[in-house]
């Protein structure tokens, strides 16, 4: 399995995706540069974190442009699976792979912390290895996490199961309390319609060692094998 | 082809959580400005752009804010001033 990381001018957080493939998942990884125009052969794409284009005129509206997008909007369409990281979540956003948008936190206030998810779903490429219902804890770092759509948008993901993580408490309860972004619904995660494509704005290639505190994220990263190699 | 200078207006879609918004209103009744109701904080954009007429600019940008400009699950936009160069 090979795995293409998109790197785009304000990208951070590529170089962790990529050793999270590498290191923790033993599989093949590459960086692709945003002005690229092939995908290199990677069965899989991550949008990484960061601030891509400096997240000019709204989060990921301008990454969304980059030559390498037509190539990963070419391959979501067929199919391919397509992972979205924070910034990759909003860019995943604006590019139209995923529904919905990430606006500026109800707090105001960029959050930094731990979080609690719960795994809603475990039929999407992305969390077909975890547990229905697990409580994974890994950090969010973000501005603009509030997951935003219309009701009646967010009536039909509620039905169709397409809410991959939500943001709870210890107890498990999706609070107000729990939520750090005022997210609707405390969405924390969301797929399409075929579970190919999945955006999350927490960090889980950031907790994949004991030394950071969790290592709640590995099971995400081996989910991308559990098709390849069952 | 003549220079327009076409103004936009991009504001949160109305209904919508805007917490810049409230901080601004918060503040300016901190201020003594009781009589202020709702802020919406938006942006601002100013495009320079060559066009046959006054109404093909208009149709131009409405379509970059359609396409671009503005998020059409979150924000609203009004052309606020279409002006000769």
């Amino acid at each position: 399995m090979k795995v293409g990381v998109i790197s785009f001018p304000g990208s951070n957080c590529d170089e962790d995706a990529l050793l999270a493939v590498v290191e923790h998942l033993d599989e093949d990884a590459v960086l692709l540069w945003h002005k690229d125009h092939d995908l290199q052969g990677a069965d899989i794409v991550i949008l990484p974190g960061g601030f891509s284009y400096g997240d000019y005129l709204r989060a990921g509206a301008i990454a969304r442009f980059s030559p390498i997008m037509q190539e990963v909007v070419a391959h979501a369409k067929r199919g391919g699976p397509v992972v979205g990281i924070c910034n990759g979540f909003q860019i995943a956003c604006e590019a139209g792979l995923l529904p919905g948008a990430l606006l500026r936190n109800a707090s105001l206030q960029f959050r930094s912390m731990p979080v609690t998810l719960r795994v809603e779903n475990t039929e999407t490429i992305f969390t077909r290895a975890a547990e229905p219902g697990a409580h994974l804890i890994m950090p969010i770092a973000h501005g603009d996490g509030r997951y935003t759509a219309d009701e009646d948008v967010l009536d039909r993901l509620e039905g169709d199961g397409r809410i991959v993580f939500r943001y709870v408490d210890a107890l498990g309860a999706a609070s107000a309390a729990a939520n750090p972004n005022g997210s609707m619904r405390n969405i924390a995660g969301v797929a399409n319609e075929t579970g190919t494509v999945v955006g999350l704005m927490p960090h889980p290639e950031r907790a994949l060692e004991p030394l950071l505190g969790s290592t709640d994220g590995l099971v995400l990263f081996r989910s991308l094998l559990a098709g390849v190699h069952a | 082809m003549t220079p327009y200078r076409v103004s936009v207006h991009i504001v949160p879609r109305k209904g919508l959580l805007d917490p810049q918004g409230k901080a601004v209103t918060d503040a300016l009744h901190t201020l003594g400005f009781a009589a202020v109701g709702d802020v919406h904080v938006g942006r601002h954009l100013v495009i320079e752009t060559g066009a046959a007429d006054a109404t093909a600019a208009e149709r131009s940008v409405r379509d970059m804010c359609a396409r671009l400009l503005a998020n059409p699950v979150t924000e609203d936009f009004e052309i606020a001033a279409v002006v000769a160069a």
